[in-house]
């Protein structure tokens, strides 16, 4: 029984309708994805440009006898409740440091407390309509302002949101993250050499290289619970600090580094090391003058994306005990410290709304640091990738 | 700070014993060359050899005694350790300039050494996985001498609150200890897991399929590094985004179901989770699919198949082991992830079939375990370790499975892709 023309003619066109419908569904997942990207980027943007913009209030600060032990005694009473407290606790020990003070009056432009500025930005807080009809006329008179927000970056966490900052976390992610690529460039170049330059094709090398792929892939906790038992527990390295979270991210770091190390010599000809090794070259010679330098550029981009991958892991770091309350920047590698994704996930667990805004801010600062580094290594990529 | 000050001295003397050792190999072998005498290397390489011979022993040694002093607390006096390192250097660069003779090959004895300390190093990745692996057996051992492990994979109660009472023996005040049953932390993880992966496969191996077979240059030169930024976001982000934004929206559409929600269900983090591991499943099915050879698909067409057919017929069918294996991965890091779990899941236990009450996973129970202040040899910390081994062995399961595959597929695929 044969179709006539027409019903083949219709076959056809549904076939193709189908195959259409597979192309047009395809696109519009892509579509989803790249649609959450955007939707991700605008909600953190708009929750967190807000974090860098601080109201500010023009107080007149009488240096009173009163002000020596409790510093609000200096701030008119109908402003004081305004301020913030950390500039409050100031006062004491500014009279104290420079005795001078005692008894002038100054004008200048404090911190106000956290409600004023979430009310100035038309968020939830908790201030009396007095209070509010305060701010509005000042608003108006021009004594509280809106102000770039200084403290953001200057100054460590606090328990007052107004005064809490990313500086803490900042050093200490840069602290943790020299004693990683201290750590993890050496050793993961050295046995990316040795596995693409030096080793024998034998039962161990393979051993070495399916390790390193397992690796890759076990999840960033069980790095935690070794830093944990092995670091902390067995080596006695001081928790928290910078020097027991690098050497933990280092380890994770430590697969990224050797695949991508690997793949950077495996795509330097064997042209090259057989005309080295045709002038009388030694194996390490060859490796050192010719594999290594051309080979750099590739090296270089895969440590800086490992890197950036590790800057943004927390929770090995949380096992370590990274997670702590730091309002003091330090600069030692013993010491407590916490870093910027840490900071993030303390941020994220204050109850308060302007510690919303922060953590937004803080994950677009972290985020910016990120990118940058991605697209330096995009583009050093770009710039001195060779192909032979 | 002595011991500061002891190997401030120690690195300086080093040094510049391995100057000395420099500059008298490389004048002596300079002085042979200079009579006349051929030698097997050249000058510099006597002098690296003579650093090397200064260094490396005093550096072995030294290293030896701090090991030895830190961890096993042998009782060596710092100074001892510092004079007789210091001496072994010395040594060394005697020995090292007695070496350098015409008939001595000093590049390949630099050559030995240098191939040692990759070797060296390689080992590092070794120790790494048995660091992972012994840490953790050796504290669910201790766990499991406490607990009984038959109640840790059969019981459906993980309350580990009361344990630190019975660590600090005071276990009556407590009334009854904690009790250690995995499988509700393991059906929260296999639920979220599961929303995850719904969210995840359908829509990364889709946005493959469109990038590798339909899209045009330009568009997947573009969308390929967009689609890499979603992986490239960290983690605590996603899960500040899953708290913060993604659950009420949640619990508004399940209110407007007539649905009650947690605000910490199992649906945000799930489809946060999801999206972040969209570019991993398409960027692993893109590998695979590019791989899948063109003879094939030109074999389709040539018999009037249209291009939907030949990706439904012949493409994915080829393609599937790889698939599979990309989603298997893909599954192991969904169990492991932590942050968005700690953040925008719920902290309570919970044996449920119902995506939008609270529930907790494996990984939110082990930082539970180890972030409070409890003495480390209680079993709730312990219990931690004993988590962790089964996650391990479920991800190193999962990878293992998923790289025979692969390797299978790029296999059959090597002899046909002429």
């Amino acid at each position: 029984m044969s179709q006539s023309f027409d019903e083949i003619t219709t076959q056809l066109k549904r076939r193709h309708r189908k195959s259409a419908r597979l192309k047009w569904l395809s696109m519009a997942s892509l579509g989803v994805a790249l649609l959450f990207l955007i939707v991700f980027f605008a909600d953190m943007l708009n929750k967190g440009l807000p974090a860098f913009q601080q109201a500010m209030v023009q107080v007149e600060v009488n240096y009173n006898e009163d002000a020596e032990t409790m510093g609000r005694a200096a701030l008119e009473p109908d402003i004081a409740p305004l301020v913030s407290r950390s500039f409050e606790r100031l006062i004491p020990g500014m009279i104290r440091d420079n005795p001078d003070l005692l008894g002038t009056t100054e004008t200048r432009w404090v911190l106000t407390n956290s409600d004023v500025d979430q009310y100035l930005k038309g968020h939830r807080n908790e201030l009396s309509e007095d209070e509010r009809a305060a701010i509005d006329e000042r608003v108006e008179n021009e004594q509280v302002e809106m102000k770039f927000n200084t403290t953001f970056f200057t100054h460590g966490d606090s328990k007052m949101a107004e005064r809490a900052g990313i500086m803490a976390a900042a050093v200490g992610t840069i602290m943790t993250m020299l004693v990683t690529l201290a750590v993890a460039f050496p050793i993961g170049v050295m046995t990316a050499i040795y596995l693409e330059e030096f080793a024998p094709d034998n039962r161990f090398t393979q051993a070495i290289e399916i390790n390193i792929n397992n690796l890759a892939a076990i999840p960033s906790i069980l790095f935690g619970l070794l830093g944990l038992a092995v670091f902390i527990n067995f080596f006695g390295v001081p928790r928290s600090s910078p020097m027991v979270g690098g050497l933990t991210l280092a380890l994770m770091t430590l697969p990224v580094i050797i695949i991508s190390t690997r793949a950077a010599l495996r795509s330097v000809p064997d042209s090259i090391r057989q005309g080295a090794f045709a002038v009388g070259c030694s194996r390490w010679q060859v490796v050192r003058d010719h594999v290594l330098p051309l080979a750099l550029p590739g090296i270089m981009t895969g440590s800086i994306i490992g890197l950036a991958q590790a800057m943004g892991e927390t929770a090995p770091l949380i096992i370590v005990g990274m997670v702590a309350f730091i309002p003091d920047v330090s600069a030692s590698f013993t010491q407590a410290a916490t870093v910027l994704p840490a900071q993030v996930f303390t941020w994220a667990g204050e109850p308060e709304r302007a510690f919303v805004e922060k953590t937004a801010g803080g994950i677009l600062v972290l985020l910016a640091v990120l990118i940058f580094m991605n697209a330096t290594a995009v583009l050093l990529r770009k710039k001195f990738e060779r192909r032979w | 700070m002595q011991t500061n000050q002891i190997f401030l001295l120690f690195c300086g003397i080093l040094l510049l014993l391995g100057l000395v050792a420099f500059f008298l190999g490389r004048a002596k072998a300079a002085r042979v060359r200079g009579a006349g005498i051929s030698m097997y290397a050249q000058p510099d390489q006597y002098a690296w050899f003579t650093v090397l011979a200064t260094a490396g022993p005093a550096l072995v040694v030294s290293g030896v005694g701090a090991f030895l002093m830190l961890l096993l607390g042998a009782q060596i006096p710092t100074t001892y350790l510092l004079v007789g390192s210091l001496a072994i250097a010395a040594g060394g660069l005697a020995i090292g300039v007695l070496q350098i003779r015409p008939d001595f090959h000093a590049r390949q004895a630099i050559e030995r050494v240098i191939r040692l300390l990759l070797a060296g190093a390689a080992l590092i990745s070794i120790f790494t996985t048995f660091g992972i692996l012994f840490s953790i057996i050796f504290e669910a051992i201790r766990f499991f001498q406490k607990e009984s492990l038959w109640e840790f994979i059969t019981g459906t109660t993980w309350s580990p609150g009361a344990s630190f009472l019975e660590a600090a023996g005071r276990a009556e005040e407590g009334g009854s200890g904690g009790q250690f049953g995995s499988i509700p932390l393991f059906a929260g993880t296999l639920m979220i897991t599961c929303i995850a992966m719904l969210v995840a496969i359908p829509i990364g191996l889709m946005s493959s399929i469109y990038m590798s077979e339909f899209a045009p240059h330009s568009v997947r030169n573009i969308a390929k590094p967009m689609l890499e930024i979603l992986a490239g976001i960290p983690t605590v982000v996603y899960g500040f985004f899953a708290a913060i934004t993604v659950a009420p929206v949640i619990v508004d559409v399940a209110g407007m179901l007539g649905l009650d929600a947690a605000y910490n269900n199992a649906v945000a983090p799930g489809i946060v989770m999801g999206i972040m591991i969209i570019p991993f499943i398409s960027s692993l099915s893109d590998d695979v699919i590019n791989s899948v050879p063109d003879s094939m698909r030109q074999g389709a067409l040539a018999l009037g198949m249209t291009n939907g057919e030949t990706i439904k017929y012949v493409v994915l069918p080829a393609a599937l082991p790889g698939i599979i294996s990309a989603s298997l991965l893909a599954v192991s890091r969904a169990l492991g992830e932590t942050m968005i779990v700690v953040m925008a899941a719920g902290m309570r236990p919970n044996l449920t079939a119902n995506p939008l009450e609270d529930m907790t996973t494996v990984t939110v129970s082990i930082v539970a375990a180890l972030t409070g202040d409890q003495e480390f040899e209680s079993s709730a910390t312990l219990s931690a370790f004993a988590l962790g081994l089964a996650l391990f062995v479920v991800t190193l399961t999962l990878n293992i499975v998923s790289v025979v595959m692969i390797r299978r597929f790029r296999e059959k695929y090597r002899i046909n892709d002429l």
